[in-house]
């Protein structure tokens, strides 16, 4: 590769390789963006999490490249998100072309209003990479390179891990162990679980290349183009003018074969030109899969992205979902640790994300039914739709080049109370949903979002909530942090100031409103008035103390 | 709620009838599957609810087994 050199990550001994085994809160398996990401929020929160990670590098090949809006903000909360945004390319528009011709293209974020974009692309070597250098920031997180787990054992209150490393084995105890080893996931296979699903009979080679063109930062997807007779072609920029080409091969290609230079060759001067001038980055044949494990916790054992659940990448629903279940895992586990909630706060863990996977699964096969399809009338249904779709808005609905990632809405989750009885609200923000940003002014960002922290907070229209009822609210044993939307500082409270209007219209605002939100942002009870006690329930509600 | 409408609805049938089977002369079988895929998608957009194509599907499925299954 040209344009990118991987980092080698030193294999350190511990002091835990020596003595009796050691006894920590939180080990995490694999270092990919999943096990990072539940690092550095664990550690963000104070709570000591080693890592394990088998190599001593990130990424090899940029894999996952596109980065949804909602991880961007996770990954905003975890002190990385300018980082990957300003290396990255930010894209909203995508295209989608039959043969030679344009049939529709989609605006992923027709409103303005929004810190992030919808996505931003960005090979995984740098997104890793930058994750690693923020767990080096912080006191609490340590990664060991070279540790790879070759045993475990799920005891009554701990798990006991046995650790290869070059100075070799130790034993390593911890009380949770959240598994992110990726979708062949070994500890699952340790464990002997499995995950269940479909293959699916099609092959696709992935080429990175780097070239100089000034084609605009935009998601481009050919059905049938005469350049690749038959099959689809995806094309996506990433940083460094490094481009991504996804051509469909059919089942029957020779994967060693077709990643040959002399194979890929023609086949991108057939789709850029016979002059184009491009350098080959990186090659991969691939196959795919939707599949997940029926649970996604096993007593001690917590299993988050790839490991749980694996989908096509059409749609970009892979590592999004994965940075998403550990935002959503990280917090119970940390109340969870920290003696504030029950262990049965975890299970909702379980009932959140495998609805997510479910959505991601449907929506990927979905995906995957059209691009490849499995019988001769499902290739012809394909083709009427997209011969309809030149011509007819509606058609243009139908076709399903990958429906990109977007947040699940928790409407199902145990963990939210349900409105009140004659209160009434419009828009999206429902009990469940995560909490859309919208552009304020305040003592710091100029984002809602920022002002979030890594607790409850209770987001209040006007002045409904009295300081003394604010400071109380922060001086429970699990605090809520009240920010108030509009009127005058006081100490006790936290005000932004609702610039564009933004808030009051996406949250249906008006004074007395106020949205209880999870420190996952996620919304988890609303009301057109405050009570503060009905506050205190809703939280012990959303901490499974009910 | 509106349902699928099974009783007599086409003004003149003989006429629509002899329509569609002029719709595919001097087509290929290919070429035919591929018109009728297309009048299906037409009709269903201009249908819309889903509890009618629902209704539709499975009133076209009906009296059509799988090879091997029950009848």
């Amino acid at each position: 590769m040209k344009t990118y050199t991987n980092p080698v990550y030193a294999y350190r001994r511990s002091p835990d390789q020596d003595g009796t085994p050691a006894r920590r809160p939180v080990v995490v398996v694999g270092a990919g963006p999943v096990g990072l990401a539940a690092a550095i929020d664990l550690a963000q929160s104070d709570v000591p999490v080693v890592v394990l990670d088998e190599d001593n590098t990130v990424s090899v090949g940029s894999r996952a490249i596109c980065y949804a809006k909602r991880a961007l903000e996770i990954l905003d909360r975890l002190g990385c998100g300018e980082r990957i945004v300003r290396k990255g390319v930010g894209w909203n528009v995508g295209k989608v072309f039959h043969r030679q011709e344009l049939v529709y293209q989609f605006d992923l974020l027709p409103e303005s209003g929004h810190r992030r974009p919808a996505f931003v692309n960005l090979q995984q070597y740098y997104l890793e990479e930058y994750l690693v250098d923020r767990v080096a920031e912080l006191p609490a997180a340590e990664i060991r390179w070279e540790n790879r787990v070759t045993g475990v054992r799920v005891r009554a209150d701990h798990v006991a891990l046995t650790v290869a490393t070059p100075d070799g084995d130790y034993e390593l105890h911890c009380d949770w162990l959240i598994v992110a080893d990726g979708a062949r996931s070994p500890v699952r296979t340790l464990l002997g679980l499995e995950a269940d699903g479909q293959v699916f009979r099609d092959r696709f080679l992935i080429a990175d290349i780097h070239m100089r063109t000034d084609f605009p930062p935009e998601r481009w997807f050919w059905f049938d183009p005469p350049f690749h007779p038959n099959q689809s072609v995806l094309l996506h920029r990433q940083a460094d003018d490094v481009w991504r080409v996804d051509f469909q091969l059919g089942w029957d290609a020779d994967p060693e074969e077709e990643k040959k230079p002399e194979r890929i060759g023609p086949r991108l001067r057939a789709m850029l030109g016979a002059d184009a001038d491009f350098d080959i980055e990186w090659a991969s044949v691939y196959t795919f899969q939707c599949r997940r494990m029926r649970r996604f916790r096993h007593g001690r054992v917590i299993f988050a992205g790839d490991a749980a659940h694996v989908v096509s990448p059409f749609g970009a629903r892979g590592a999004n979902s994965g940075i998403q279940d550990t935002d959503n895992l990280v917090w119970k586990l940390r109340l969870v640790l920290e003696g504030l909630a029950p262990e049965r706060l975890l299970d909702s863990y379980d009932v959140e994300r495998s609805a997510a996977a479910d959505e991601n699964i449907a929506n990927s096969t979905r995906s995957t039914d059209f691009i490849t399809p499995k019988s001769a009338i499902s290739r012809v249904f394909r083709d009427a739709t997209l011969q309809l779709a030149r011509r007819h808005p509606f058609a243009r609905r139908l076709v399903n080049s990958g429906r990109l990632s977007v947040p699940r809405v928790h409407t199902e989750s145990p963990l939210n109370t349900p409105d009140r009885r004659g209160e009434q609200f419009a828009g999206a923000m429902v009990p469940g949903a995560p909490a859309a940003d919208a552009p304020v002014t305040g003592p710091g960002s100029s984002w809602l979002l920022d002002y979030l922290g890594q607790g409850f907070t209770l987001l209040s229209f006007g002045s409904a909530v009295a300081p003394p009822a604010a400071a109380a609210l922060l001086r429970d044993r699990i605090p809520c942090r009240v920010l108030q939307v509009g009127g005058e500082r006081d100490e006790d409270l936290i005000v932004v100031q609702d610039v564009a209007g933004l808030l009051a219209q996406r949250y249906d605002g008006k004074p007395g409103t106020c949205y209880l939100l999870r420190p996952d942002q996620i919304v988890c009870a609303r009301w057109r008035s405050f009570d503060a006690a009905a506050v205190r329930a809703a939280i012990a509600h959303a901490t499974a103390h009910d | 709620m509106p349902v699928l409408c099974t009783e007599p609805n086409i003004a003149a049938p003989d006429d629509f009838y002899e329509l569609l089977i002029a719709l595919h002369r001097d087509l290929t079988h290919a070429q035919s599957e591929l018109v009728n895929a297309k009048l299906v998608l037409l009709l269903a957009n201009h249908i819309g609810d889903t509890a009618v194509l629902r209704a539709a599907l499975a009133a076209a499925r009906q009296d059509v087994a799988a090879p091997g299954a029950e009848a």
